[in-house]
């Protein structure tokens, strides 16, 4: 690199899996990026991914991501722009083999190289490791997974930006993961890019907050931003973040010009707190970051400049996501209509309940809610409401169960309030509520030592 | 002396002061309370501390409550402990990542120089 060192920009393609259709086309295209960072893997979406797998070998992956990459491939290949993604879900190589399909339809054959991570799952690994003395023990309960061994649907490690950097410099064009953290996708490029060393605490730490700011895509660039919020340009073409670095560390968020959308110093604040604990250890496979040594300041017009950020050594644990079998749900719900709305829809849940308790149903919990009185800020919204007022009123029930048995029951007591309980009730054409069956999830430590990332390299 | 002293405060919500956002790890819900402007920072050390927000979210959450601060970023953050039913998956309430405790915490009342 010689003369003034040319930044590195990192755009947010995918903040989750479900995320806007158009963002990774319209972040390709919308201006200059050296990568895009794509995030699909929710604390659950791996149990949903490994039930797939389970029914078809092939599958396993994020499905959307084919057509969404297949849609960029030609550009990117045109414009050097690399990808990381953890779309691999519970089968990297079955979506690296689909990836390289749509790029040979593309005629794109001998252009494209793509890196594929794996060793995050632990799911065949799992006796071998608890017998080895790993007990997993649940973060929240300090319970061992012996507790829920049987009922285990996936394990998957937390892989860092290790495995990313080599499959970089191993000259993938896209990299796919499995369970990799959500900030490993946008450090991964930076340390590449940069060639920061694997103990250059601070400027990981710095990667690491660029990745926590632009892994849930808009929601740093205007999207979901309580502060003058109806003031927001134009967010039908919200532009999604990009991430702006330079070789010490300091960076910029920032979007493309044209869009919609707004990257304030308050938006992006918003966006750090998010999901926080302890702000002075926010710990990752890669390392531990002080989000206290954070210093932002808006730098023009969607623009924030971040310095100042220290990081600690990483510990020698890595996170495991466990997921496993726990029971069944089902919610219902019924719409009460003024006068009286909000005493109707408690007439009806009083009745739903004595039913419910003559049947002799074994709930683990039955959950009532008023929407449009108490769903979401509780007593504190009830209080400040005048209930006689209420021009309507939804009776939201939700009911769990070790048993699909009792579930099913309840999903049949809701549609007899129509004709024989309290009036002026509607909101029902959607038929009766269908149990599902709920996945939970484990959060527990194990040895970094005892987990082995891979990398392999496939010539498209 | 001192009835005259309250008589230049008033009460006003702290949606008035602060922006928030929230969101979930497990049971326990964050949320994160940020200054409107940085000399509001001080006003929220002072007076929104874990046993008021404790007592403000009171019969909502089943757990204890901490906070952190973030004088860098004029922000506190609230951990707020067995407050989602379960969580994730497990829980039955419509807000079951606490996305919008946010908001709940905005309405909490506290005292301001008029």
């Amino acid at each position: 690199m010689a003369g003034a060192p040319r930044p590195v920009r990192v755009a947010a393609g995918q903040g989750f899996w479900g995320d806007w259709l158009e963002a990774p086309y319209r972040q390709v295209t919308g201006g200059p990026i050296d990568y895009l960072m794509m995030d699909y893997l929710a604390e659950v979406t791996m149990s949903i991914l490994q039930k797939q797998k389970s029914r078809d070998p092939s599958l396993g992956y994020a499905k959307d991501f084919i057509p969404a990459l297949e849609r960029i491939l030609p550009l990117l290949v045109e414009r050097g722009v690399r990808v990381t993604a953890n779309a691999g879900g519970v089968n990297p190589r079955g979506c690296a083999e689909a990836v390289a399909a749509a790029a040979r339809r593309l005629g794109l054959s001998g252009k494209v190289r793509l890196g594929v991570v794996t060793g995050d799952d632990l799911l065949s690994r799992l006796d071998e490791l608890m017998a080895a003395g790993q007990e997993l023990r649940n973060l929240d309960t300090g319970r061992p997974l012996s507790d829920v061994r049987p009922r285990v649907l996936s394990a998957n490690a937390y892989l860092g930006a290790g495995p990313l950097v080599e499959a970089l410099r191993r000259g993938a064009d896209v990299v796919i993961t499995g369970r990799v953290t959500d900030t490993g996708l946008t450090l991964g490029p930076l340390m590449h890019a940069f060639q920061w060393r694997t103990d250059a605490w601070d400027l990981l730490a710095a990667g690491t907050v660029a990745g926590h700011t632009i892994e849930c895509g808009a929601q740093a660039s205007g999207g979901n931003c309580l502060v003058d919020w109806d003031r927001i340009p134009d967010l039908a073409n919200v532009g999604y973040p990009i991430v702006e670095a330079q070789p010490d560390g300091t960076f910029a968020i920032t979007k493309h010009p044209g869009t919609g959308g707004r990257v304030t110093v308050a938006g992006v604040t918003e966006q750090l707190v998010y999901e926080m604990g302890d702000p002075t250890a926010y710990i990752t496979p890669d390392c531990v970051a002080d989000f206290t040594t954070i210093r932002l300041a808006q730098a023009g017009k969607d623009s924030v400049r971040v310095s100042g950020v220290r990081g600690k050594p990483a510990t020698d644990k890595l996170k495991v996501s466990v997921a496993y079998f726990y029971g069944y749900k089902a919610v219902g719900t019924l719409v009460y209509a003024w006068p009286d709305a909000y005493r109707k829809a408690q007439a009806a849940d009083r009745i739903l309940r004595e039913r419910l308790r003559q049947l002799g149903l074994a709930f683990e919990a039955i959950q009532t809610e008023f929407v449009g009185v108490d769903a979401t800020h509780g007593p504190l919204a009830r209080r400040a409401t005048d209930l006689d007022a209420v021009p309507e009123v939804q009776l939201r029930v939700g009911v769990r169960a070790a048993e699909l048995a009792p579930v099913e029951r309840f999903t049949r007591e809701l549609a007899p309030l129509i004709l024989n309980g309290p009036p002026s009730v509607t909101g029902f054409a959607g038929g009766r509520p269908r149990p599902e069956e709920i996945v939970a999830y484990w959060p527990a430590l194990i040895d970094k030592r005892a987990v082995l990332p891979c990398v392999e390299i496939v010539e498209v | 002396m001192r009835k005259r002293k309250a008589a230049v405060k008033k009460r006003v919500p702290l949606l008035h002061l602060a922006h928030a956002r929230s969101g979930d790890k497990g049971d326990t819900a964050n949320v994160g309370l940020i200054a409107l402007k940085p000399e509001y920072y001080p006003i929220l050390v002072k007076q929104v501390t874990a046993a008021k927000v404790a007592r403000h979210f009171k019969g909502m959450i089943a757990g204890s409550v901490e906070r952190y601060e973030l004088p860098n970023l004029h922000a506190l953050n609230f951990l707020l402990h067995g407050a989602l039913d379960g969580g994730g998956t497990i829980s039955l309430k419509t807000d079951a990542q606490g996305k919008v405790l946010s908001t709940a915490l905005l309405r909490m009342e506290i005292e301001v120089s008029r």
